[in-house]
């Protein structure tokens, strides 16, 4: 049950970066974007290939960090990725959404992010492989923290969440201390009164698909660090972090970031009551509740 | 010889059957403007449903009703029809991407219900005991497809003309005013919300028919049949066809059939033997491609909508001006 | 008489393509003068003012702005020629604070901005008490003051006011209408669509009346207060040729 709650919480991390971003393209493009989840494992093989280029050039940082499967290497990757992957997401936005946004066809713009994700996923699959890969070979072993009840803990596992908190924090202080931060709470709270107070919509925008693509990215390797990176990541993470962007009420950081722990707790300790092949059904039963109860979520409003 | 005609026969009715689901997503997508992304959960129910209603009892799962064939079919779309009255009633008041994440959210929720509840549907085995109807009479061989098939497009003729006669309607004038602009149709003192729910609830009912039909056919359903691939394939039907258009929606059903299997086959014949793991991926890159390419550049697909000149493109004031 | 500060000449603008709400309507501000927009619901007042501040496209006429075509250009580029905007609701940002707010509109003032803002807290001393509180938490008239005082950050020549003073209390509405009068004195034009005639007019120096999308008739506002045929547009009576 501990180790349930704990091994939710270490999901949550992930969850909520991811969240974090399809929260805001939902909120300021008003639209359901099925493939953010696909900038996830569009980060997590960026990293992956920039973790080998660095590991291959410089040597030395190949070596583990204390007891972490992580690297030096893989440090510089993740950051390499997050660039990598929020220009990718601008640029998806150029290709495909901008112009459907352009031309007034807003609803469409959800059927194109399906598209969009199939096209991505399958593009990783046929230039990957698709069988799983990890960042170290190496097996990391888990910390025993407590023999009765049993809880154990990767200690790659610690540092993404502390990481990921940390991340959360600057965001945290970006928004609510920087005129930068008032200006995309501004956008997403209503466009043209931002634009008339000297917001350039289309720069914010591309903020938001940076930010987004960014902490996509280090979601996914946070992914794969904990798990494993495949080509299919997206599709079994796409629910997750809709769910947690509903639960937390659809353009509230904040929410996502509560939302994200939420669906990863709900998901590891519902394995305590029901067979584990129904947890990708969690989710969704989240989101019915969540439809039920408070259909605009923890921190949402109302919004037509 | 035979061999072709049969398999012209076999191709045209799974592409029949697709049609009608084309059919009943156009008429929430097309004409409504509502996004269902599950589209293979109201497909699979009305499968289930079918084939569990109909079907000779089994030990090991539900089901085994032996109902009365329309009987059974009817059952399995009102049970498509169910599902999306409980998911439109939860939504359609709620802001449209709601509708997209929890129709998506059914869909992955159905498929994790029936590949693991075995007491229910068989779990990853499947649904069992189900006899074809009229199987003593017409046997198994060729006769019998050609009369289903027979079957099947009466299904899709009569679900066309209801639909045609549907959206001619004043109905289907409002679903169009709800789809254009909500805050007028509003002001027309129709509730948005209840209008989208009836054309959700009916499109569902219809994709319930489809799926009904497709497990007849194959007198089996396993969870196999409902994975996502489904959906995507059925929107790009209809975004390839023309939504909005029926006859666009029917005509890409067809199309979009046949050019997956043959890329399929062509595939399995022509690529080499190590990149066969691949095909699936090649084929799902295009699918995702041709769905994104037609929104970017033929929006309103190979048969657009034939739009009824509105009000709003008239404009006689505008003539009248300075 | 002073010079022209803004000229609308001939506009004709809508929000749907063929479909216009204003057609050929012409409107001048002149300098530190308040030219007061009047007219029956759905006269275009408000469109016209959409229109002049980037939100609309026009489809045909001028927006000359201290000499320099401004039609076209981006809302957002519109603080940086000098001209604020003050929309008539949804004018604050609710889930910032009054600081935030006010921050956000002096984004562009660099190294002013301390000043700039000290100044706006002295001009409004009820925005200084609660400069931490969240803007939604505003009664309505203090909301229409931190609008007014959002606008002023960037120092603009000239502030288009939609309807300031709708839904306030008259004693609010009076305190609203009577500021924009003190902006004038220190120099600011204000383009000022209203739907409260007796008060308003009273204010303004020049009055234009739309009905129907068009000019009906303008003057001076002290000459229009007593004219009968003010009323009867109201009343919707008989159509006046356009003066």
């Amino acid at each position: 049950m501990i180790q349930n709650l704990i091994d939710g919480v270490l999901t949550g991390a992930y969850l909520s970066l991811g969240a974090i971003g399809l929260t805001l393209v939902m909120h300021i493009l008003r639209f359901a974007n099925f493939s953010h989840a696909e900038l996830l494992s569009l980060g997590a093989y960026a990293a992956l290939v920039c973790d080998a280029l660095v590991s291959a050039l410089v040597p030395v940082f190949a070596a583990k960090l204390g007891p972490l499967s992580l690297t030096w290497a893989l440090t510089a990757a993740i950051a390499a990725s997050m660039v990598l992957t929020g220009v990718s997401a601008v640029l998806i936005d150029r290709l495909v959404f901008k112009r459907l946004r352009d031309k007034g066809q807003e609803l469409s713009m959800v059927f194109a992010s399906f598209g969009m994700a199939l096209v991505i996923r399958n593009l990783i699959g046929l230039i990957f492989g698709l069988s799983p890969q990890l960042y170290s070979k190496d097996i990391a072993f888990a910390v025993l923290l407590s023999q009765d009840p049993l809880i154990l803990v990767k200690p790659d596992q610690v540092f993404v969440l502390i990481a990921a908190l940390v991340l959360m924090m600057i965001l945290h202080l970006v928004l609510s201390r920087t005129t930068f931060g008032y200006s995309l709470r501004a956008v997403a709270e209503n466009p043209a009164l931002a634009q008339v107070n000297g917001v350039n919509l289309s720069r914010t925008i591309m903020a938001v698909w940076v930010i987004g693509g960014g902490l996509a990215a280090v979601a996914g390797v946070f992914y794969g660090l904990s798990h494993q990176i495949i080509p299919v990541m997206g599709r079994d993470l796409v629910l997750p972090i809709f769910a947690a962007a509903i639960v937390g009420g659809i353009g509230s950081v904040y929410g996502a970031v509560l939302g994200g722990f939420v669906v990863g707790i709900a998901g590891n300790l519902a394995l305590v009551i029901l067979p584990s092949g129904y947890t990708p059904s969690v989710p969704f039963l989240l989101i019915l509740a969540v439809l039920i109860i408070r259909p605009y979520g923890l921190f949402g409003e109302a919004r037509a | 010889m035979i061999g072709v005609v049969s398999y012209l026969v076999f191709f045209a009715t799974t592409a029949s059957i697709l049609a009608i689901a084309v059919l009943g997503l156009n008429l929430q997508w097309g004409n409504t403007g509502l996004f269902n992304g599950g589209v293979v959960a109201f497909f699979g129910a009305g499968a289930y449903g079918t084939l569990i209603l109909g079907g000779m009892p089994q030990g090991a799962h539900l089901g085994g009703f032996a109902l009365f064939y329309p009987l059974a079919l009817l059952g399995g779309m009102a049970l498509a029809g169910l599902m999306a009255w409980i998911v439109g009633l939860l939504t359609l008041r709620l802001r449209h991407d709601y509708l997209a994440i929890a129709t998506f959210g059914v869909a992955v929720a159905f498929e994790n219900l029936v590949r693991n509840a075995e007491w229910l549907a068989g779990g990853a085995k499947g649904v069992r005991g189900f006899e074809r109807p009229l199987r003593a009479m017409l046997g198994d061989g060729f006769l019998y497809n050609l009369c289903f098939l027979a079957v099947v497009l009466l299904a899709l003729v009569a679900t066309y003309l209801f639909l045609e006669r549907l959206v001619a309607s004043p109905f289907g004038r409002l679903l169009r005013a709800i789809r254009e602009d909500e805050e007028a149709a509003q002001s027309l003192g129709k509730s948005p919300a209840g209008v989208r729910l009836t054309a959700f609830v009916t499109g569902s009912v219809i994709l319930g028919l489809s799926g009904g039909l497709y497990g007849t056919f194959y007198a089996f359903v396993s969870p196999q049949d409902v994975l996502p691939t489904l959906t995507f394939q059925i929107w790009a039907m209809l975004i390839v066809g023309g939504s909005g258009n029926n006859r666009g929606a029917v005509f890409g059903a067809f199309l979009i059939w046949g050019a997956w299997t043959a890329s399929g086959w062509a595939l399995s014949r022509f690529a080499p033997v190590e990149a066969q793991l691949y095909t699936g991926s090649v084929q799902f890159v295009l699918i995702g491609a041709v769905i994104v390419g037609m929104l970017l550049w033929r929006p309103r697909g190979l048969l657009p909508e034939r739009l009824v000149v509105s009000q709003r493109g008239k404009t006689p004031l505008a003539k009248q001006g300075v | 008489m002073p010079e022209a500060v803004l000229t609308v000449t001939g506009v004709t603008a809508g929000y749907v393509p063929d479909l216009p709400i204003l057609r050929d309507v012409s409107v001048t501000v002149r300098a530190g003068q308040i030219a007061l927009v009047i007219g029956p619901n759905g006269a275009g007042k408000s469109t016209l003012i959409k229109a002049i501040a980037g939100l609309i496209p026009i489809s045909a006429g001028r927006i000359a702005f201290g000499g320099a075509e401004i039609a076209g250009i981006r809302p957002d580029q519109l603080a940086a020629h000098g001209i604020a905007y003050v929309p008539q609701t949804d004018n604050i940002f609710r889930s910032l604070t009054i600081r935030q707010n006010l921050d956000l509109a002096l984004r562009r003032a660099g190294g002013d901005a301390p000043a700039r803002l000290a100044r706006l807290f002295d001009q409004f001393p009820a925005l200084a008490d609660k400069h931490r509180e969240r803007a939604g938490t505003l009664s309505g008239g203090q909301r229409q003051f931190l609008a007014v005082a959002m606008a002023l950050a960037s120092a603009p020549r000239l502030i288009l006011m939609d309807e300031p003073s709708a839904g306030l209390s008259p004693k609010a509405a009076q305190e609203v209408l009577e500021h924009a009068r003190m902006l004038t004195t220190q120099g600011v034009s204000i383009l000022l669509v209203e739907q409260n005639v007796n008060q308003s007019m009273r204010l303004a120096n020049h009055c234009y009346i739309l009905a129907e999308g068009r000019n009906q008739i303008d003057g001076p506002a002290q000459d229009l207060l007593h004219d009968p045929v003010v009323g009867e547009i109201y009343l919707g009576g008989r159509r006046v040729g356009a003066a």
